[in-house]
Parts: structure tokens; C-alpha cells; sequence
């Protein structure tokens, strides 16, 4: 099959690459780009364990086309590692929470995550027990996840404060 | 070095052993998406293999033609059974005895069989090959009732025709695999007919799926060279899979490297052995390339191994007063196409002889027929040990009834009914030595947790205001103690495929007083790196942040069955305790040496060896490590190392009071829980924010098999919940906080104490959700009505008890 020039930001840096035009963004991701982050759990968009940042907004990578994210502004967990490579604000609150176990879903959590606090920078617990619905985790019963986002919050709003 | 400013108590807390609720070490990687799962493996020259499926339950495949695929540029090859058939691996053994295809041979007997393996240069062109290979199929009578399997005149299985000896004795018609039987038939049957109560119904526990975020997957790297094949996977058992590979291949055992990655939960999906790692297996050795073959999800749920399945008959028999005098049980267990349970040998059902549950039952009998029907294969312990969940819902379902008939508070029978703390060690009817519990005090723990006279009292005004047409939404309390069995198991009656359940660990102590030590047992979420290294640092004083842990790759760690059945910490856990007292033990000698006393002189304090009476003089185990590796000490070899097998002497019986209190609108089979209370008690707790982890997810699990979760067929075979948008998750969004508690009743027989819990909050988290909409639905005549309680299925419970007026 023919391919395409494709041209796309990813984690604030450049890239390009040749690709079909059937090619999904998460076999680009993870095949093409080894950024590995983003799992694919479903194939149908239920479970958001391929879930990327695009143009400031969640999207489930594993249905759709990197053709359609041409020249777009695209984030996945690694990007959300500080940058002297120590964890960021929610990554070190999954942990400190214990959000995570098995660790499948956790990228797409995190990402989610991330996006939703731009969202909403107060979430109630309903807020983000709605707002992580499109993200499923088959080993923590959630209840440790919405810990982590709700203390991923209060500490991303003290540090606002603080640099205010 | 010699630091005597610090308590023991404050040395101890460095160490962050035992009891320390320690952050995972694995959550550094996994948080930043730097885990590396089987998909994210990448090696030169690639292929992806890809499965032809069969769209029939049952039908015989006429041909199979692969010219229009094996045209397309970039197949490499489409392996069918004739192909597969001279190297004898177009069938291979399954865990229970039986035999299974990897190919279809001549028919198919479930919806998504294997029919045929694509090969090709990458994941697309794999795919498009599949649509072109054509199969031809001529469609048989497909049975998918047991019951009417074990009538029918249609076989599902020719190759066994004439087989009327099984894996697990005589086969009763062509479609029944075994009869299992534990207890007394006739004193049961006695007690039953001489009973002042019986209660009797038919509890079904339905098929559902283990279904991980992560499906099932492996690459297969034949190295033509030196010929060695190592094999990825996402393998629960990766020693035993290297023996199964090593006899269905007939590759030296020596010559196969199996390695588990990172592994994207398991939940009993990832023990058995499939049709895509025997495939992918010998794809790389005909074309000496790796070969990576990941199931998808639809895949996952129609092929990989279900769960439960199980028709049980029960029959309790009681005194007036609620004494249980007796319990009868017929199991008809649906097992699909093939016999591929995941099961220890001589447990065809499993362990569904611990149905007396957490009751002094002294007269039980229990028989199990498996059968085979037009359905997929697997009957693996999603996350339970080997049937205990059915076995645990079956008694507390059966309890819930009996209080019915007797008209009794399903508390106060259970009470009656518990096992007293000073029968244990406890001879169970069924054959079980319970190890430890004390139910009482869990349950009057529970139940004040929750108030339980005030939810009652709270239900019988609800019920006044549902009749007084003032509300639409009833109150069902579920309640549930359950025990488990786990820990499998003792060499002398557990083994799969004849390798005995016993576990291992290794640990190595470095000059420098820090250490590696490797397990035969995998995590897929439990936190293994975690909770391990934990038990050595309290065992041998070394901090849990200077330990090492590593597991799942079979040319480094030590021999063992892997982790499932909540088997890792009692088994496992065990090992990890025995190595570090051998090197304890060791280390006690090189300590004395150095202080210049006899070894009986020195005595362990938290991190140290010190003399008797003079703590003052002491050796920390890090200088007792340097000088392992740096004195010559004499009668003693250099080095401070040890490796423990062990095989554990009995199970363990780690028990729980769940309690779960749910509204449900009776209009609609709407149901929110508005709370659940699930107390534990796993013995000796090594990470109590790791346990209480585990209990929230097995919980949620629990939900999702209790109010929704089903793989359903209709009558021609065909699966209807084939992917998530069928297949009940729970989201953040409908899943309910937890409130967790806990009694602790260590293991006497278990070095630790420790018991396991990975799998406790599923076995009593599905009566709990279950008893609590039966219990709403008491006061209007409801006895029993067969899981999932999905809204639909409430709403008909409503409907057929007349509550829509």
C-alpha cells in the first residue's frame, strides 16, 4: 500500500515519518516512533489505555488515524516526566497513592488525568470519577486512582500559588 | 558503622520490612510508561503471526485454501493442522488431562477456534491475509446447554469415540469428560432424609472472563545458531511453560529461555498454554526469525480462557433451631470444547470440595460432572484458587436460602454455624484441614462496623414505605463470610502435568550489603519488587530499598509453578522466608567469628548480630556481608547465598465478613451500592496499602461478574459479549469507595503467618453484591435468581414478583 508523509509534534519535539493511510496513531506511536507508553487494551475505544494528548484534547489512539493528527500537537506519558527525569506531579502521585498495579492502563490514566486537572483544576471526587469514565483499570478498583488525581490537584494549585 | 544512637524500633522502621506500607519500587517505570510489556518487545527482522477463526461453533472445515494469501507480497507462510500434523503439534495437552487443537483438524467446536496461522511482515499484511485465506465449512447441530449435551446423540468429540475411560475416570456418555466425587454419599443422603429442614435449589455461577487490560501474547525467537529458543510471553507459569514447550516441541529443555515481561494483569487469563505460542513457536523455527503473534480483545474474550460455568445443585439440611447438620451438592460443570481447565492434576473441579465454607457441616458430599459443549475451552481461577469462588457463592447462597426456609436472620445462621476458633485445626467434611481463623470475632466486628441492627431496622422501614407507595427503591443488605483455600500446594497432592506446586527463591548478598533475589513466581500487578524484598529486609536486617527482585525469566530464576491461586505469598513468600534464615544462619556463624565468641553466644537484634548480655558488640549484617566476601573464615565457604524450594505442608485459609448495602430501583433494575465493607484477614499483613490494593480491585472484579459481567452465547454458538461494549468493566463512574478492615490469625504452619489475599475480595465480593439484591427482594418472596443482576435482570425479578402493579 502507498504511503504517506506524515509530519507531527511529539512531546515537543519534531518528527516525520512515512505511513499508511490506514496506519492507526498508536502503531505509528509505539511501532515507528518506540514511544511504548500508550498500550492498546480493546481496539474499540472503551478501555483508553492508548489514550494521547492532542491539540489539548484526550483521544483514544488506537482508533485513529495518524493521517487524521497530521501536524498535531501530540503528548503522551513520557512527555509528562519532568525534565531533569524525575516524575511529574501525577505520575508521582499515582505512585504515592498507589493508583497503579499490573501498570497497563496507567499511561492512559495519567494522560487523562493531566488533561481533565486542565480541564477542571478543582474536581470533586464525582468530577473525576465522570471525567476518568472513558479509562478502565482492571486492577484498582478506581478508589486509589481518584486519591491520586484529587492530591495530583491540590499539589499542580499549591505550586500555581506558589509561582504566583 | 557501628551506630548504637538508633532504637531497635527505629532500625526496624529503616528497613521498611514487614509491615511498612513501602511505595512500590515498580511504579518509577510503569508511570512513565517505561514498563515493558510483550507488545512493546521489538526484535530484528520481526514477523507477526495472526489467526484464522472460525465464524461456527460447530462445523466440519471441508477445505482450507491459502493461495490468495500466501500471493499477497509480504506473507511469509499459513500454517494449517496438515501442516502442523508430521512435527505431531497440530494437537498438544491440556492442563487437565485432556488434548486440544492447535489447529483445526478436520471440524472446530467453538465460535473464534484456531483454524489457521498467518505469518507475515508485519501486523496489516498479517491481517489481510487472514480475509484471504478461505475456509469451507459444512455447519453441525451445536449444543450449548450441558444438560442437553449429556442427551444428546450429536458427538462433539470423535477423536475420543470409544473412550469411555477419561483423565479422571469412567465416562458416562460421549459428551461427559469425568465424575468427580469427595465426602459420604449415603451418610449425606441420610442426614438429608432425616432432617428437620431442607433447603434445596439450583445456584448457577455463569461463565464470565478473566479479560486483563492487557490480552494474551508471546514472541518466539529461534536462534539458528546456536539454537536456543527463547520465548516471551505474557506467562503467569514461565518454568512451567518452558517444560510444556520443551515436551509438545521436543526442544531440549536447556535450550529454551522463557521470559515474562512486565505482565498487563493475568487474573488466571495467562496460565494456560495456547494455540499462538505453539504456533508462533514453530513459525521461528521454520523461519528462523522472531516471531510475535498479540491476541486482540475480541479474540481474548471468545478463545482464551473463560471462568466458572458452573450448575450447582445444592441441598442444606438443618435442625429447627438453624444447626446445619448436612450438605449435598451436584455440580454439572460446562467446559467447552476441550478439557483445558487449569486445575491441579488430581482436582478436576479444582477445589470445589471447600463448599462447606466457613461452617461446622459434618456430614457433606459433593459430585462434580464436567461436560463437553460448543463452547471455548479454559475453566482457569480468575482470580481465585481453582473453583473456589464457585464454592464460596454456592454456600453462601445456600446459607441465604436456608435462612429463607427457616425464616431465620442470615447473620444469626451463620453465626450458629461457624466454625469455633478452638476446633482448629479443623477437619473439614469434604477433606480440608483448615489451618486458623476465628470467624466470630470478624463477623461481630463486621457487623458493628456497619450496624447491622440498624440497617434492618432502616430495611423493615424502607419496605413499610415501598408498600405505602412513598419510594420506588429497595434496600438489600448482602452479607458473606467466606474462607478460602489457598496456597497451592503441598508436592504430595498438588501437581500440574505432574510438576509438584512447589516455589522457590534465591537471594544473593552482595559485598557491599545490598542484594538480588530471584523468585519462581511472576507479579502481574501484586507487586512482587515490593512486598518480597520486605520480607527479607525483616528477615535479614537489610533495608527493602537494597534489595533487588526479580522474577520470570527461567535462565536466571529458580524452578517454580508460577503465581496464580493466591499461591505467591504462601508459597513463594515461604521460600523467600527459608533462603533468608539460611543465610541468616550463616551470617550468625561469620558474626560470632568476628566477635570472637562461640555462635550460640550472638543473638539477632532487628539488623545485627550481637553478643548475649553485651549489645554493645555486635556485627550489622553489612559487615557480616563484606566479611563474607573478604575473610577466610574457617569451615566456612566465602560468600553469602542461598536458594529455597519449598514445599508448603498444607494450604492456607485466609477468610473475610463482606457486607455490602445496596439500593435498587425497582422500576428501572437500577442499583447503586451505597456501601461495602470488606474485612480480611490474610494472616501476617507484609504491605498493608499493597493488601488493601488488592482488595479494592478484586471488589470491583466482584461487581462486575455479580451485576453484569458475562460471556453469553446464543444457541448457535455464537458470543454475544465479544468486546468491551458487550463485555461489562465497571468505570470509575459506577464502581463505589470500599471501606476495609481487618482481623489477623496467622498461618501456624506458614513460616510468616502469611495466608494471601490477591483473590479473597473476589470470592466474597460476588456473594456479597448477589446476597444483597436477593436480600432486597426477600420480603417479597424471592429465593433465588441467577447472576449477573444486570438492570435488566432485576427488573424482571420485579416484574415476575408483581411490584409493577
Amino acid at each position: 500500500m502507498s504511503k504517506m508523509h506524515v509530519k507531527l509534534t511529539v512531546n515537543g519535539k519534531q518528527v516525520e515519518g512515512l505511513a499508511e493511510p490506514r496506519t492507526l496513531l498508536i502503531h505509528f506511536l509505539r511501532e515507528d516512533l518506540k514511544i511504548t507508553g500508550p498500550h492498546i487494551g480493546c481496539e474499540t475505544s472503551h478501555c483508553g489505555a492508548c489514550t494521547v494528548d492532542i491539540d489539548g484534547k484526550s483521544v483514544k489512539s488506537c482508533t485513529t488515524f495518524v493521517a487524521q493528527v497530521n501536524g498535531a500537537d501530540v503528548t503522551t506519558v513520557e512527555g509528562l516526566t519532568n525534565e531533569d527525569g524525575s516524575l511529574g506531579v501525577i505520575q508521582e502521585m499515582f505512585r504515592e497513592h498507589h493508583g497503579l498495579q499490573c501498570g497497563f492502563c496507567t499511561p492512559g490514566m495519567i494522560t487523562r488525568a493531566h488533561r481533565l486537572l486542565q480541564e477542571n483544576p478543582n474536581p470533586t471526587e464525582e468530577d473525576i470519577r465522570f471525567g476518568m469514565a472513558g479509562n478502565l483499570c482492571r486492577c484498582t478498583g478506581y478508589q486509589n486512582i481518584v486519591k491520586a488525581i484529587s492530591a495530583s490537584a491540590d499539589m499542580l494549585n499549591a505550586q500555581k500559588e506558589a509561582a504566583e | 558503622m557501628n551506630d548504637q544512637t538508633m532504637t531497635p524500633e527505629e532500625r526496624a522502621a529503616n528497613l521498611k520490612g514487614m509491615g511498612s506500607s513501602r511505595k512500590r519500587v515498580e511504579d518509577v517505570r510503569f508511570t512513565q510508561g517505561k514498563g515493558n510489556y510483550v507488545d512493546d518487545i521489538k526484535l530484528d527482522g520481526m514477523l507477526f503471526g495472526d489467526f484464522v477463526r472460525s465464524p461456527y461453533a460447530h462445523a466440519r472445515v471441508v477445505s482450507v485454501n491459502k493461495e490468495a494469501a500466501l500471493a499477497l507480497p509480504g506473507v511469509i507462510a499459513v500454517l494449517t493442522a496438515e501442516d502442523l500434523s508430521p512435527l505431531g503439534l497440530h494437537w498438544m495437552p491440556t492442563l487437565a488431562g485432556d488434548k486440544q487443537m492447535v489447529l483445526a483438524d478436520g471440524k472446530v467446536l467453538f465460535q473464534g477456534q484456531e483454524v489457521a496461522y498467518v505469518v507475515a511482515e508485519d501486523r496489516y499484511i498479517a491481517a489481510d491475509a487472514v480475509e484471504l485465506v478461505e475456509v469451507e465449512y459444512e455447519e453441525l447441530p451445536v449444543l450449548t446447554d450441558p444438560f442437553e449435551a449429556l442427551k444428546s446423540d450429536v458427538v462433539l468429540r470423535e477423536d475420543l469415540e470409544g473412550q469411555t475411560e477419561g483423565a479422571h475416570g469412567p465416562r458416562k456418555h460421549h459428551n461427559h469428560i469425568f465424575t468427580w466425587e469427595q465426602g459420604d454419599k449415603d451418610a449425606t443422603e441420610a442426614v438429608l432424609a432425616e432432617a428437620d429442614v431442607v433447603a434445596e435449589e439450583m445456584v448457577y455461577y455463569h461463565r464470565t472472563h478473566p479479560c486483563p487490560l492487557e490480552t494474551c501474547g508471546c514472541v518466539a525467537s529461534m536462534d539458528k545458531v546456536t539454537g536456543k529458543l527463547t520465548l516471551y510471553g505474557t506467562f503467569q507459569a514461565p518454568h512451567a511453560i518452558r517444560t510444556v514447550v520443551s515436551l509438545i516441541s521436543g526442544v531440549a529443555e536447556h535450550n529454551i529461555r522463557v521470559i515474562s515481561p512486565d505482565i498487563g494483569g493475568g487474573f488466571g487469563n495467562k496460565v494456560g498454554a495456547y494455540a499462538g505460542y505453539v504456533c508462533s513457536v514453530v513459525a521461528s523455527i521454520v523461519t528462523g526469525k522472531p516471531v510475535k503473534w498479540v491476541e486482540d480483545r475480541m479474540e481474548n474474550l471468545m478463545s482464551t480462557a473463560f471462568a466458572r460455568d458452573y450448575w450447582m445443585q445444592g441441598k442444606i439440611a438443618a435442625t429447627k433451631d438453624g444447626k446445619i447438620t448436612g450438605l449435598w451438592c451436584h455440580t454439572t460443570a460446562d467446559h467447552g470444547g476441550f478439557d483445558a481447565c487449569a486445575d491441579p492434576t488430581k482436582f478436576p473441579a479444582g477445589f470445589m470440595n471447600i463448599c462447606t465454607g466457613s461452617y461446622d457441616i459434618p456430614t457433606a458430599y459433593l459430585a462434580v460432572d464436567g461436560v463437553y459443549t460448543n463452547k471455548a475451552p479454559g475453566g482457569v481461577a480468575y482470580r481465585c484458587s481453582f473453583r473456589v469462588t464457585e464454592a464460596a457463592y454456592f454456600i453462601e447462597r445456600m446459607i441465604e436460602v436456608l435462612a429463607i426456609k427457616l425464616n431465620m436472620d442470615a447473620a444469626e445462621l451463620r453465626r450458629i454455624n461457624f466454625i469455633k476458633a478452638d476446633q482448629f485445626p479443623y477437619q473439614s467434611a469434604l477433606g480440608w484441614e483448615y489451618d486458623s481463623g476465628d470467624y466470630h470475632t470478624a463477623w461481630d466486628k463486621a457487623l458493628k462496623a456497619v450496624d447491622y441492627d440498624g440497617l434492618r431496622a432502616e430495611q423493615a422501614q424502607r419496605i413499610e414505605e415501598f408498600k405505602a407507595g412513598k419510594t420506588r427503591k429497595l434496600l438489600g443488605i448482602g452479607l458473606t463470610h467466606f474462607t478460602e483455600i489457598v496456597g497451592a500446594g503441598p508436592v504430595k497432592n498438588c501437581d500440574i502435568l505432574g510438576l509438584g506446586m512447589f516455589d522457590s527463591c534465591e537471594i544473593r548478598i552482595h559485598p557491599t550489603g545490598s542484594a538480588i533475589a530471584r523468585l519462581g513466581t511472576i507479579s502481574q500487578g501484586q507487586g512482587h519488587a515490593t512486598t518480597f524484598a520486605q520480607i527479607i529486609a525483616s528477615e535479614i536486617g537489610l533495608p527493602a530499598d537494597d534489595i533487588t527482585l526479580e522474577e520470570g525469566d527461567t535462565d536466571t530464576a529458580p524452578y517454580g509453578l508460577g503465581t496464580y491461586g493466591s499461591r505467591s505469598t504462601p508459597v513463594a513468600g515461604a521460600a523467600t522466608a527459608m533462603a533468608a534464615r539460611k543465610i541468616r544462619a550463616k551470617a550468625q556463624m561469620i558474626a560470632a567469628y568476628l566477635l570472637e565468641v562461640h555462635d550460640d553466644d550472638v543473638e539477632w537484634d532487628v539488623d545485627r548480630f550481637a553478643v548475649k548480655g553485651a549489645p554493645e558488640r555486635f556485627k550489622t549484617m553489612k559487615e557480616i556481608a563484606f566479611a563474607a566476601y573478604n575473610q577466610a573464615i574457617p569451615g566456612l565457604e566465602p560468600g553469602l547465598e542461598a536458594v529455597s524450594y519449598y514445599d508448603p505442608p498444607n494450604m492456607t485459609y485466609p477468610f473475610g465478613a463482606y457486607i455490602c448495602v445496596m439500593e435498587i430501583d425497582v422500576d428501572t433494575g437500577e442499583w447503586e451500592v451505597r456501601q461495602f465493607y470488606a474485612l480480611d484477614d490474610c494472616g501476617t499483613r507484609i504491605n498493608p496499602m499493597i493488601i488493601e490494593g488488592q482488595v479494592h480491585g478484586g471488589v470491583t472484579e466482584a461487581l462486575a461478574i455479580a451485576m453484569g459481567q458475562e460471556i453469553a452465547y446464543d444457541e448457535m454458538g455464537n458470543v454475544k459479549t465479544g468486546t468491551l461494549m458487550d463485555f461489562f468493566l465497571p468505570t470509575a463512574w459506577e464502581t463505589p469507595n470500599y471501606t476495609t478492615d481487618h482481623t489477623v490469625t496467622p498461618s501456624p504452619h506458614h513460616p510468616i503467618g502469611a495466608k494471601g489475599v490477591g483473590e479473597s475480595p473476589n470470592v466474597g465480593g460476588v456473594p456479597a453484591f448477589s446476597n444483597a439484591v436477593h436480600d432486597a427482594f426477600r420480603p417479597f418472596g424471592l429465593v433465588q435468581s441467577h447472576m449477573p443482576h444486570d438492570h435488566w435482570r432485576i427488573w424482571k425479578i420485579a416484574n415476575g414478583l408483581g411490584l409493577h402493579g
